[in-house]
């Protein structure tokens, strides 16, 4: 029997699988060839053009930075700058995250506390916490509390507001039930809401990663002396674009990772998430 | 106010106001029933059946007037009254088995629930026999059954509480009709084995009238010596109070003509708009029915 549903156009559009891949690289493909054609174009001018370099060069900078040894440090520059990132990363993201959570569930279950936060949790959240990276490094110093602070800043009133109105949104026929059931109001709280916002407290993490890279690539431009987003600003006083280029592509790649390993694990660990 | 009455009544409802701002949703509500019943609540969508079920629950208060089970008057939600709404009553999160443990888990420690695993899943899987689900469903989530099953699962969760009484708001309302009856004998069977007491509502007459052995309806359609007019804010009261002939379990009774005759009647007094009846005539034949009226609300003639 013939499809009724057409293959690419109109509101019941069924691509293959193989179209769908090819769809989803298209854009790819075409962004890489206008770079080529472009840089190209470029070289036959001057060979020596360093605004788009052409991807011999890109390669050369990539094993300049991520397999060969520092002459002065005898470390692999590219690895020592993502693993320091990451580690800031990390913990801004975790602290963050469980700040919001904490703040967020309270604050949704417990009138008292909403009273007493919430307002002040909205004001923070309208703070842009670029503005207050000056402040932080004055008060806190310019090592690594300083950038990680200002992913925390920057993420759990965010994170917060999020879990603040997904508790919200859970009926309240469930703390009744599970009050019939015997449980005492932590008990409710902890024992039957938390665990079912777990997911959407790593969704609004995923959300949230766009911009904790922003922040620490930020604070690493200002003030480090490792991290990728040192590294990137770092080399634009030798507008070697070589190196940003290479460096930026690897930020994205690993975002999209993180996006994927977290959006897998709801999947995986979290069957009933997106059923009910 | 007094904190304790000295009835034997399992249940024990004293002149309930409730009022959302300026509507008046129960206006007077008086009740007593009895350990042992199937009390059924019929009544006209809206007139307030789930508030009065929340008020005895406990999720909701009182504008004025008291509640008593078991003597004592009531508070917050508590072990005391079990429940299963229409809608929400499984944990999303948990499998069917743990639902049904949490009963017995929730009141309890960690360490004290680690100790008592075997226990406790032992006598979750026993309840979940006992609603006739198989054990290849023990380790389904919710979302994997079908609405039936899923009543059935939240009636096991909340009898392993083994509750004074079981509160249903329409359980079996967003089922097809052969499942629906099927749930009912289903009911049935288990408030015979329990000794159970249940407030069931629902919106349908036949059913209640089916598993009740007391149907009582609630309705704003009535009138009294309040007088009209719009300052007159009338809420719903118990307009026809039932007592059922001892359950037939077979479903061959709906078709009996004074099972016919009652759900006429009862539809009559407490859905049809246009017949208000005065509130000191109402059909409260039930023997445990009372009814205190204000003096506005009935006035002495001479
Ligand atoms: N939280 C609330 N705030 C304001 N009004 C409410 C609230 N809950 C219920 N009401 C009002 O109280 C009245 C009774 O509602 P209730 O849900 O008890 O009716 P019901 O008899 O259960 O109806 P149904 O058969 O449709 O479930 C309705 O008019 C409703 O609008
Ligand atoms: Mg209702």
């Amino acid at each position: 029997m013939k499809s009724i549903r057409p293959k690419l156009f109109g509101l019941h559009a069924a691509p293959s699988f193989r179209l769908n891949i090819l769809l989803a690289s298209l854009p790819f493909i075409l962004l890489i060839a206008a770079y080529l054609i472009a840089a190209d174009i470029r070289h036959q001018d001057n060979p020596q053009d360093k605004l788009m370099p052409s991807v011999s060069q890109m390669v050369d900078a990539v094993d300049r930075m991520a397999f060969t040894e520092d002459k002065r440090t005898g470390q692999y520059l590219m690895l020592e700058d993502t693993l320091s990132s990451l580690k800031r990363l990390a913990m801004g993201v975790v602290i963050a995250a469980f700040i919001g959570l904490l703040l967020g569930l309270n604050m949704a279950m417990f009138p008292g506390l909403q009273a007493t936060l919430f307002s002040g949790v909205t004001f923070v959240s309208m703070i842009p916490p670029l503005a207050i990276l000056p402040i932080l490094f004055i008060v806190v110093g310019i090592d690594e509390l300083a950038k990680v602070s200002l992913i925390v800043i920057g993420l759990f009133p965010l994170i917060s507001r999020d879990i603040y109105l997904t508790v919200k949104k859970l009926p309240t026929e469930q703390v009744t039930k599970a009050l019939t059931l015997g449980a005492s109001e932590l008990a409710v709280v902890y024992r039957i809401v938390l665990p079912q916002i777990i997911p959407r407290l790593i969704d609004s993490i995923r959300l949230s990663l766009g911009a904790a890279w922003l922040f620490l690539i930020a604070s690493e431009a200002i003030a480090s002396t490792d991290g990728l987003g040192y590294r990137i600003f770092l080399v634009r006083r030798y507008l070697a674009m070589d190196v940003i280029i290479p460096y930026v592509l690897w930020v994205t790649v690993l975002g999209f990772l993180f996006d994927w390993l977290l959006r897998w694990g709801v999947a995986r660990f979290f069957p009933w998430y997106h059923k009910t | 106010m007094p904190d304790t009455r000295p009835n034997n009544y399992l249940l024990h409802i004293d002149n309930i106001y409730k009022q959302y701002g300026d509507n008046m949703v129960l206006d007077n509500i008086d009740l007593s029933v009895n350990a042992g019943e199937l009390c059924t609540v019929v009544g006209p969508s809206g007139c307030g059946k789930s508030t009065l079920l929340r008020l005895i629950l406990g999720q909701e208060q009182a504008t004025s007037g008291d509640i008593f089970l078991d003597g004592k008057q009531i508070g917050l939600p508590d072990t005391q009254r079990g429940v299963v709404f229409q809608r929400y009553s499984l944990f999303p999160h948990l499998t069917v088995l743990d639902n049904v443990c949490m009963g017995r888990r929730l009141p309890q420690s960690w360490a004290e629930n680690r100790r008592q695993k075997k226990l406790i899943i032992e006598e979750a899987t026993h309840f979940i026999e006992k609603v006739n689900l198989s054990v290849d469903d023990l380790h389904k989530y919710p979302h994997e059954l079908s609405g039936g099953m899923q009543q059935r699962v939240a009636i096991a969760q909340a009898l392993i509480s083994k509750p004074r009484i079981l509160l249903m708001d329409e359980p079996f309302g967003a089922l097809d009709p052969q499942t629906r009856e099927y749930l009912q004998l289903f009911l049935l069977e288990i408030w015979e084995q329990q000794k159970m007491t249940i407030f069931f509502v629902t919106h349908d007459l036949e059913e209640a009238a089916f598993i009740g052995t007391r149907m009582f309806a609630l309705s704003q359609y009535y009138t009294d010596d309040r007088g009209e007019g719009d300052s007159i804010n009338r809420g719903a009261k118990i307009v026809a109070d039932h007592r059922l002939p001892p359950v037939a379990s077979s479903s061959e009774i709906k078709h009996h003509p004074a099972f016919i005759k009652l759900i006429e009647n009862i539809r009559q007094a407490a859905f049809d708009p246009t017949f208000l009846q005065h509130a000191k005539d109402f059909n409260l034949k039930h023997p445990d029915a009372f009814q205190t009226l204000t003096a506005e609300e009935q006035q002495t003639s001479f």
